[in-house]
């Protein structure tokens, strides 16, 4: 039997970044806060110093700062023709663990989707038609607006002090900038990073081909930064270990470098880490949350009671403790009834390999979030009309790293080991490169998630089972970016593209991207969504679920923007609305 | 750089802070308590610990023979670069074996074990290291039952690199299982301690580094950001320290 601890108002489940600002937002409002997390404590002084930090081995390969399958992992088939297996050592993404969640690892891609994302099938609808749509994507608007969640990009982007050049400012389109993006009161809180050779010769390209390259927005420091809670960030050193890793130079915006530090002195707070939340509770009616079941380091059970649970783990996982708390009906894909675990969603990646005769490109001179991009291909940025897909991606030159064991290219043709593949190895590392397009994903109706009827955790418990494949719409999609991508590196000059477009079946094996999406997705109808506009569950309402778990499709930027910007929406809602008169925000 | 009283002080800052919520939160339930002692000895917040030659750690020294010659077909030695073996890619296989790579001790082991779809990704029931000690074994046994009672280091490198390349295509079978899985691990492994920090054991000297020009645990190009089409100059630096 679990031991119960005196209530709290608040219980948040997961420390990363929306439990980071769901914390400090909610312990300032008055609210006294406690703050379960599953992994370890986490800062930059012993975790990640510039001793060790940059250790491709270690923190990349062997996936150091993750969390580990034999703690919790999922199943995976792409049909429901397959038998589910687990995943026994990642692959195509990797779920964070620890204080600080995916923040700690991430590039620092700080992005805002564009106004039509947010109202994706009626806009989609109203240009092309219905039928423009395949029968069994589930696309659906999400019931906020872009110009509703812009003060709220903009509080994730000062917390974090992202790095640059506004495209749109107040209506009016600014030079340098991404024109295509909505509408942002005010400039990024920083300058944009500088740029090595690459990204520089690829603007050239891009502009040259009549496309609006732009600076990549970073939340890796251009400069010193002061954010408005007081913290201080240090400049980014190009450094080249940034995604997989964790910052030793307190360059990359994370909660340790932009909130905890604040957080921890407030006495309305407490952090309990290695406990994992085992079950959220809800009283008899099932309509109320009275608390979370968490099991300790050592094995033992508490419950601890609280007015309001935010679930703030990883997307998969709160996928996960909505089904195992029997809060919500389950998404079935039959009946296309049910919402827990509807709409799940990926990204659609895809690259371009270059080799040069007369480059050097130093690769190793390198951030998460440098590069030069362009926005023409994203969205519904372009006209759709004949193309057979809908939906986009950026695309550009980044350059995230030289690490060597896993970042160096050779021509097709070359063997994988002996004397002709460690001579290429040496000829091309300095002169070849990866350009990348980064695709939507939109949501079908065998896309889903769902308890596995075999595989369990160490606790017993099931796993999650993941439903996944790639849709003829996202494979043209990416045929088409990668097309466009090739065509600009092209006039770079290279003496070889390499065009590598995403193709099916999706395979749960190479490393694709993190950007798992929806599974308990907000919207207007509680029929087609888990959430309403504020992420307040329709069926608990002292029950609040944040992350990409809410994004009833993704678009073609990273995440991570949208996510912060949620989180403070999110918490605006529960302060200003909720604690006053706590029930449902929007009525059923 | 942020001045060093500004980095220093949110080192401070933050480190009393952690250790208040830790107090609090040990009162409140003894929970954190176990946490603090547990999060002192997380393998994410350990230095690593330099590998030190000398001796096999998990190979017999059969076993590290035939590794031997393995590592230096897979990356042979050239005139300006040594190979597998003389850069210390056995060594490195041989300490990752014996640690936590090889027991698995990350991965999902639980059953039931079946093959799966190749985007399932891998489903071996055996830990790396009970795949390398079958493995290996068999590739000496069947480099016996071809080659006239030759181990696989006994019999010529043309024939050696011919058995591999058998191996890697997927036309050898290995104590009953495709050679190609223990060939992927193998040459993920190969060029693992080919290009990792030296502390692990591999690349002695930095050797691999200096072949490609990657500059190792350097922190800091600032300078070098707006260098464009520039050769950097400085030669590369580990975890340990420059290459002697």
């Amino acid at each position: 039997m679990a031991r119960v601890l005196p209530a709290t108002d608040v219980v948040i489940i997961g420390l990363g970044w929306t439990g980071s600002i769901l914390a400090q937002e909610l312990t300032q409002a008055g609210q006294r806060v406690v703050a379960i997390e599953r992994g370890a404590w986490r800062s930059t002084a012993t975790d990640f110093p510039t001793t060790f930090a940059q250790d491709e081995l270690r923190y990349h390969i062997r996936h150091g700062l993750f969390l580990t399958p034999a703690q919790e992992t999922l199943t995976f088939r792409n049909n429901g023709t397959q038998t589910a297996l687990p995943i026994r050592t990642w692959g195509s993404f990797m779920p964070p663990n620890g204080v600080g969640g995916g923040g700690v690892h991430w590039n620092g891609q700080t992005w805002r989707f564009n106004p039509t994302d947010f109202r994706l099938r009626s806009h989609l609808t109203e240009r092309y038609g219905a039928a423009a749509l395949p029968a069994d994507m589930t696309i659906q608007d999400w019931d906020v607006s872009y110009d509703e969640l812009e003060p709220h990009y903009d509080r994730f982007e000062y917390l974090c002090g992202t790095a640059g050049l506004a495209g749109n400012i107040a209506g009016k389109v600014q030079p340098g900038g991404n024109p295509f993006e909505g509408s942002r009161a005010r400039g990024y809180p920083s300058p944009p990073m500088q740029q090595p050779y690459a990204p520089t010769l690829f603007a050239d390209a891009a502009r040259d081909s009549g496309y609006h390259p732009f600076p990549q927005p970073s939340s890796n420091m251009s400069q010193p930064y002061t954010n408005p809670l007081g913290v201080k960030l240090g400049p980014c050193t190009y450094c080249g270990f940034c995604e997989w890793f964790g910052c030793g130079n307190y360059s990359k915006a994370s909660p340790q470098t932009t909130i905890l530090p604040v957080l921890v002195r407030s006495p309305n707070f407490t952090a309990r880490t290695q406990c994992e939340v085992t079950r959220i509770n809800t009283d008899s009616t099932g309509k109320r949350a009275t608390g979370v079941t968490y099991t300790d380091a050592a094995g033992e059970e508490w419950e601890q009671p609280a007015d309001i649970v935010l679930l703030c783990a990883f997307q998969i996982f709160n996928v996960r403790l909505l089904l195992l708390s029997g809060i919500g009906t389950p998404y079935d894909p039959v009946t296309n009834q049910g919402v827990i675990g509807r709409n799940y969603s990926y990204q659609t990646v895809s690259g371009v390999d270059a080799f040069f005769a007369d480059k050097n490109f130093n690769p190793f001179v390198a951030s998460g979030a440098i590069g030069m991009l362009i926005d023409d291909f994203n969205g519904d940025n372009f006209d759709h009309a004949g193309l057979g897909f809908v939906g986009g991606g950026f695309m550009g030159a980044g350059q995230t790293g030289g690490r060597p064991i896993l970042g160096t290219l050779t021509p097709p043709g070359t063997p994988s080991w002996g004397a002709a593949w460690k001579q290429s190895v040496a000829e091309n590392y300095l002169s070849s490169y990866s350009f990348s397009t980064h695709g939507s994903s939109y949501s079908y109706r065998g896309n889903y998630l769902d308890l596995d009827p075999t595989y369990t955790d160490p606790h017993g418990r099931k796993l999650l089972r993941m439903n996944f494949d790639l849709h003829e719409n996202e494979l043209k999609m990416s045929a088409f970016l990668t097309d466009r991508l090739g065509e600009i590196v092209q006039k770079m000059g290279p003496r070889q593209v390499v065009k590598h477009p995403r193709t099916g079946p999706y395979s749960i094996t190479p490393y694709q991207t993190t950007h798992l999406c929806g599974g308990a997705v907000m919207g207007a109808d509680p029929k087609t969504s888990a959430l309403n506009r504020y992420l307040q569950s329709w069926d608990v309402p002292n029950l609040f679920v944040m992350g990409a778990t809410a994004f009833p499709q993704n678009a073609g930027y990273n995440p991570t923007g949208t996510v912060g910007a949620l989180a403070y929406w999110a918490a605006d809602a529960i302060k200003t609305k909720y604690l006053k008169s706590p029930g449902p925000l929007v009525p059923a | 750089m942020p001045e060093p009283s500004a980095r220093l002080c949110a080192t401070r800052r933050y480190l009393l802070g952690s250790c208040a919520v830790f107090i609090a939160a040990s009162m409140m339930s003894g929970c954190s308590a176990s946490s603090l002692a547990n999060s002192a000895t997380d393998a994410a917040a350990a230095p690593p610990v330099q590998v030190t030659p000398g001796g096999w750690v998990f190979f017999t020294p059969e076993e590290a023979a035939l590794v031997q010659v393995l590592v230096d077909r897979l990356i042979p030695p050239d005139p300006t670069t040594p190979g597998g073996k003389d850069a210390g890619v056995a060594v490195f296989i041989d300490r990752q074996l014996a640690g936590p790579y090889g027991t698995a001790s990350a991965l999902y082991m639980r059953p039931p074990f079946a093959d799966g779809l190749p985007g399932q990704g891998p489903q071996s029931p055996l830990t790396p290291a009970a795949r390398y000690r079958q493995a290996l074994a068999a590739l000496d046994q069947h480099s016996r039952d071809t080659f006239a009672g030759k181990v696989f280091r006994e019999i010529p490198q043309d024939q050696q690199i011919a058995f591999i390349t058998r191996m890697e295509s997927g036309n050898l079978v290995l104590n009953g299982s495709n050679g190609r899985a223990f060939f992927e691990m193998l040459l993920a492994n190969t060029k693992e301690g080919f290009f990792a920090d030296p502390i692990y054991g591999g690349n002695r000297g930095m050797v691999a580094w200096k072949m490609i020009g990657f500059p190792g645990a350097r922190y800091d190009y600032r300078d070098w950001v707006g260098r464009h089409n520039e050769r950097y100059p400085k030669p590369p630096v580990g975890l340990s320290g420059s290459a002697t």
